[in-house]
């Protein structure tokens, strides 16, 4: 059985590309930020996130969540994963802060 | 195993789990070294926090009809670049 992974989809059959400029929204640039920290931030002499690493997590969200995340949402759960993984953050603290952001949003 | 630009490859038929570099399209597939592009740390290793060993990664040349066989007609090709451990020399079975 060949194992083919969502985001290895070059040949595939595909609709017409979007090719329309837009601006990132300040979130966006937010976790374009966040990467960039984890990229520069040093964990025993080698880049705390590679590259490589957040491909990897990019491509392990699963087929519906990989089709249905746009780009910047792809990233802030790949490296959210990442950070758990490496023990940065937990899952309890992340929930809390979902939560309490939840809770401001409704608020506002 | 160590090729030269011009050499006869093809890539491997294979489909582990994980982080690959080696677009599912290409596999089977045979085609031309075009050139030696040098040698890199393995990202299929680095994307588990782990330190890649030193691969060589090629620019392999392929016809794109061999690729896409409903490529209507033309001398087009694609460049895939390929680490060493994905290609065999052609002729060699897979």
């Amino acid at each position: 059985m060949s194992f083919r992974s969502p985001h290895d989809m070059g040949g595939l059959p595909a609709g017409p590309v979007d090719t329309s400029e837009h601006a990132s929204t300040f979130w966006e640039q937010r976790v374009d930020a966040i990467r960039e920290l984890t990229r520069k931030i040093e964990l025993d002499g080698r880049p705390l996130i590679r590259v490589d690493e957040l491909r990897r997590a990019i491509e392990s969200l699963g087929a519906q969540s990989y089709d249905e995340l746009s780009y910047y949402e792809r990233w802030i759960h790949a490296l959210s994963t990442l950070l758990v993984e490496k023990g940065v953050l937990t899952t309890a603290e992340l929930g809390r802060k979902l939560a309490e952001i939840e809770a401001r949003e409704e608020g506002t | 195993m160590s090729f030269s630009a011009g050499d006869r490859v093809r890539v491997r038929e294979m489909y582990p789990p994980g982080h690959v570099r080696t677009p599912f399209y290409v596999r089977g597939k045979a085609g031309i070294v075009e050139r030696v592009v040098g040698e890199f740390d393995n990202p299929e290793e680095l994307a588990y926090g782990r330190e890649g060993d030193k691969r060589i990664l090629y620019r392999v040349r392929f016809a794109q009809r061999d690729v896409f066989p409903q490529t209507p007609s033309g001398s087009d090709t694609i460049d895939v670049e390929i680490y060493e451990h994905w290609l065999v020399p052609e002729g060699d079975g897979r």
